[in-house]
C-alpha cells in the first residue's frame, strides 16, 4: 500500500537521522565509558608534582622540605607557611628561581608553564597555611566610582609611596636593593606582594587594608599611569633625576650661551 | 662717566703695576672686513628673527586646532600634543629673540673697543657743600631748632608705631612657655584606650588579623573627629606606624615589656631628625629609613638609630588589646615626638644598651 503522505519523508531526513543516532550513541558511551588518564590529576597528584619540579628547581637552595638554609653570606628562607600567592607571585615574575645571589631577586623572563607554577604553588601551600592565589574578583580594578579611585590613591600614597614613588617609578633601598617600578605590574602581582611581602617589602594584609581597597589602590595606579605627560617625563622619580638633568643639561647649556655671548665675534 | 676713545692710557700705567696693561688691539671683524660675510651674518639675523612670527602663528593655531586631550607618541612616552606644541612653539620663540639680538651685537653692530675709566662716587665737593647749606636752611626754617617739643613729639609719635608692629607678631602662636609646650608639641591625642585604626579607611586592627612582616600605617580613631587646621595639627603628632615581627629576632628591653602585643609594636612615624614622615620599612633587617635625611632606625632594638643625622629614638607608643582583641594605646607618648627643640628635654629617650 502507498503511503498517503509520501512527501512527509524530508531530503535532509536520512542525514539527520544518522546525525541523532551517532549523538546518542555518543552521549550513552560518554555516560557509560570509565574516566580514562585525560581527566584533571587530583589535588594528591597535583602536589605529588609539585613536589618533584620543587626538588628540581627549588630545593638546592631552599632545602628538600622548604626548611630553608644558609647559603654563604645569604639566607634562602624557609618557605612552610608562605602561602600559593607567593610561589605564585615569586616564580610567575621570574624573581624566583633566582639565578645569582644579588642583593634581591629581579624580576626576569619566566620559564615555567602556568601548570609547573600551579603544582609547585599547592605543593608549598600544603607545607603550612599561607595567603591564597586571589580570584580575579579581589584585583580587577574595573567597575570602581572616581570617589573610590581617590581612596585608593589616599592608601596607595599612605603605605606605597614612601618606597615605590607617588605614582609607582620605584626608587632605592639600602645595600643595593630597590623597590621596584610598578608602571609594567599586573593587578595580580599587585595583590600578591601586598598580601605576602616578597623580599624586604613588608606585607599589607586584608586586616587593615581589604580587597576593595587593594582594587581601589590598583585602580588608582592605572589610572595614574594612563595620563599622557605634558613632556618628557625623566623616569617620574622627582628631584633626583630632574635636578641631574636640571643642572647637567640644563645649566651645561645656558654656561654654552653664556660663553657665546661674552666670545668676541670671528676676527680676521 | 666719560668714555675714552683716544687709546691713550699711558696714565694709568704704575711703574709698580704687577701687571702689564694688555691695551686694546685692533683687529677687524671678519663680518666688517669681508662683506659677503656681512651679508651672510644679516641674512642669518633676519632669517632667525623671521622664524619669530612663524612660531608665533603655531602658537595660535596649537592652541585653537588641537584637542586639549589629543595625545603624540615620542621617545616611547605618551604626551599631550597641545601642552607640548605649545610649550615648544613658545620656548623656541623666546629662544629666537634672544638668539637674533646676540648675533645681531656680535656680527653687525659697531665694533668699537672703548675704555670706561672708573672714577670716585661721590659728587664734587662744591656740590657737597652747597646741599649742605641747603639743608641748615632747611632745618633752620622748620623751626625745630627753637621749638625743641617739635622734634621731640615727632621721635615718639613715629617711634612709638613701632608698637602695634611688633604686638601683631603674637598672632604666631603662643609663646612657647613651659607649660604652653606640655599642651601643645610635647602632647598627642593617644590616650589610654584609644584605638589604633588604619590611616585612610579607618579599619579597626585585629591583633590576630596582623601578618609577622606586616607594616600598617596607623591613626588614633580619635583624629577622625577633628577637622581642618586641628585635624591636621593632631596628624602630624599622631601618625603612627605599627609593625609585626617574630618576637625571637627582636630585643625588648625589660622595661617595655608590656608595650607590645606579641610582637607587635607601635612607632612614633615622625622623624627625630627634622619631623619627616617615615615608613620605609625592610621586614627582614627591621630598619626604618627616612627618605629625607636616610636616618635608620631599628624597629626590632626599640627604635634606637643606627645610621643617619637624627640624634634620638623613635618614639614607641605604649600598646595593648581591649577585650574583643583590637588594638588599642595604653598611654600617650612617654617623650615629645618629632624633631629636636631648644627646650626639648632628651633625659628620657630610650638608648642603645637601656634596658
Amino acid at each position: 500500500m502507498r503511503s498517503p503522505t509520501p512527501k512527509r519523508h524530508h531530503k535532509a531526513a536520512r542525514l539527520l537521522l544518522v546525525a541523532a543516532a551517532l549523538l546518542v550513541t555518543g552521549g550513552l558511551y560518554a555516560v557509560v565509558a570509565p574516566a580514562t588518564s585525560v581527566a584533571a590529576p587530583t589535588p594528591e597528584e597535583t602536589v605529588a608534582r609539585g613536589q618533584e619540579l620543587f626538588a628540581v628547581s627549588c630545593a638546592s637552595c631552599h632545602g628538600l622540605n622548604g626548611e630553608g638554609a644558609g647559603l654563604l653570606n645569604e639566607t634562602a628562607p624557609s618557605l612552610i607557611g608562605v602561602g600559593a600567592a607567593s610561589v605564585d607571585f615569586q616564580m610567575r615574575t621570574g624573581r624566583m628561581p633566582m639565578a645569582n645571589p644579588y642583593a634581591q631577586a629581579p624580576n626576569k623572563q619566566n620559564t615555567f608553564t602556568a601548570e609547573e607554577i600551579a603544582a609547585i604553588s599547592l605543593y608549598v601551600a600544603s607545607l603550612g597555611d599561607g595567603p591564597a592565589i586571589p580570584d580575579p574578583g579581589q584585583y580587577d580594578p574595573s567597575g570602581l566610582s572616581a570617589a573610590e579611585v581617590a581612596v585608593g590613591g589616599d592608601l596607595f600614597r599612605t603605605n606605597c609611596s614612601a618606597c615605590h614613588n607617588f605614582q609607582g617609578s620605584g626608587g632605592a633601598l639600602p645595600n643595593g636593593r630597590v623597590a621596584p617600578p610598578l608602571l609594567d605590574a599586573e593587578p595580580i602581582d599587585i595583590h600578591e606582594a601586598m598580601r605576602t611581602g616578597p623580599g624586604e617589602m613588608p606585607v599589607f594584609a586584608d586586616g587593615a587594608i581589604p580587597d576593595k581597597d587593594v582594587r581601589s589602590m590598583i585602580a588608582y595606579l592605572d589610572q595614574v599611569h594612563a595620563q599622557p605627560s605634558a613632556g618628557l617625563t625623566l623616569g617620574g622619580l622627582g628631584p633626583v633625576s630632574e635636578g641631574f638633568w636640571g643642572w647637567v643639561a640644563g645649566l651645561g647649556i645656558l654656561m654654552l650661551f653664556a660663553t657665546w655671548i661674552t666670545k668676541k665675534a670671528a676676527r680676521k | 662717566m666719560s668714555l675714552d676713545t683716544s687709546h691713550d692710557h699711558s696714565h694709568v700705567n704704575a711703574p709698580d703695576h704687577p701687571v702689564p696693561d694688555p691695551g686694546l688691539h685692533e683687529e677687524e671683524r671678519y663680518t666688517d672686513a669681508d662683506e659677503r660675510a656681512g651679508a651672510r651674518a644679516y641674512r642669518q639675523v633676519v632669517g632667525i628673527l623671521a622664524a619669530i612670527p612663524v612660531l608665533a602663528i603655531a602658537f595660535v593655531v596649537a592652541y585653537f586646532a588641537i584637542p586639549i586631550d589629543a595625545t603624540l607618541h615620542i621617545f616611547g612616552a605618551t604626551m599631550k600634543a597641545n601642552h607640548l606644541l605649545l610649550g615648544l612653539t613658545l620656548g623656541l620663540g623666546v629662544l629666537a629673540i634672544g638668539v637674533a639680538l646676540i648675533h645681531w651685537s656680535r656680527t653687525i653692530m659697531g665694533d668699537e673697543e672703548v675704555v670706561e675709566y672708573r672714577h670716585s662716587a661721590a659728587s664734587p665737593a662744591d656740590s657737597r657743600e652747597e646741599a649742605a647749606e641747603k639743608w641748615a636752611i632747611g632745618v633752620e626754617q622748620s623751626g625745630i631748632g627753637r621749638r625743641k617739643l617739635l622734634g621731640t613729639g615727632l621721635a615718639g609719635g613715629v617711634g612709638i608705631m613701632l608698637v602695634p608692629a611688633v604686638v601683631l607678631l603674637a598672632d604666631m602662636g603662643p609663646w612657647p612657655t613651659a607649660e604652653e609646650r606640655k599642651k601643645t608639641i610635647e602632647k598627642t591625642i593617644w590616650a589610654p584606650g584609644v584605638p589604633i585604626v588604619n590611616d585612610v579607611n579607618q579599619v579597626p586592627l585585629r591583633a590576630s588579623d596582623i601578618a609577622v612582616g606586616q607594616l600598617i600605617n596607623a591613626q588614633p580613631a580619635t583624629l577622625f573627629e577633628l577637622h581642618g587646621a586641628e585635624f591636621q595639627t593632631e596628624k602630624a603628632k599622631s601618625s603612627l606606624i605599627v609593625v609585626r615581627m617574630e618576637l625571637n629576632s627582636i630585643r625588648i628591653p625589660t622595661s617595655r615589656q608590656d608595650w607590645h602585643v606579641d610582637g607587635i609594636l607601635a612607632y612614633s612615624k615622625i622623624c627625630t631628625h627634622v619631623g619627616c614622615p617615615i615608613s620605609l620599612w625592610e621586614q627582614q633587617t627591621h630598619h626604618l629609613l627616612c627618605p629625607c635625611h636616610q636616618s635608620t632606625f631599628d624597629l626590632g632594638n626599640s627604635g634606637v638609630v643606627v645610621f643617619g643625622p637624627a640624634a634620638r629614638s623613635l618614639p614607641q607608643l605604649p600598646i595593648t588589646t581591649d577585650a574583643q582583641g583590637y588594638l588599642i594605646a595604653r598611654s600617650d607618648f612617654t617623650v615629645p615626638v618629632g624633631p629636636s627643640y631648644f627646650e626639648r628635654n632628651s633625659e628620657n629617650d630610650f638608648k642603645e644598651g637601656d634596658d
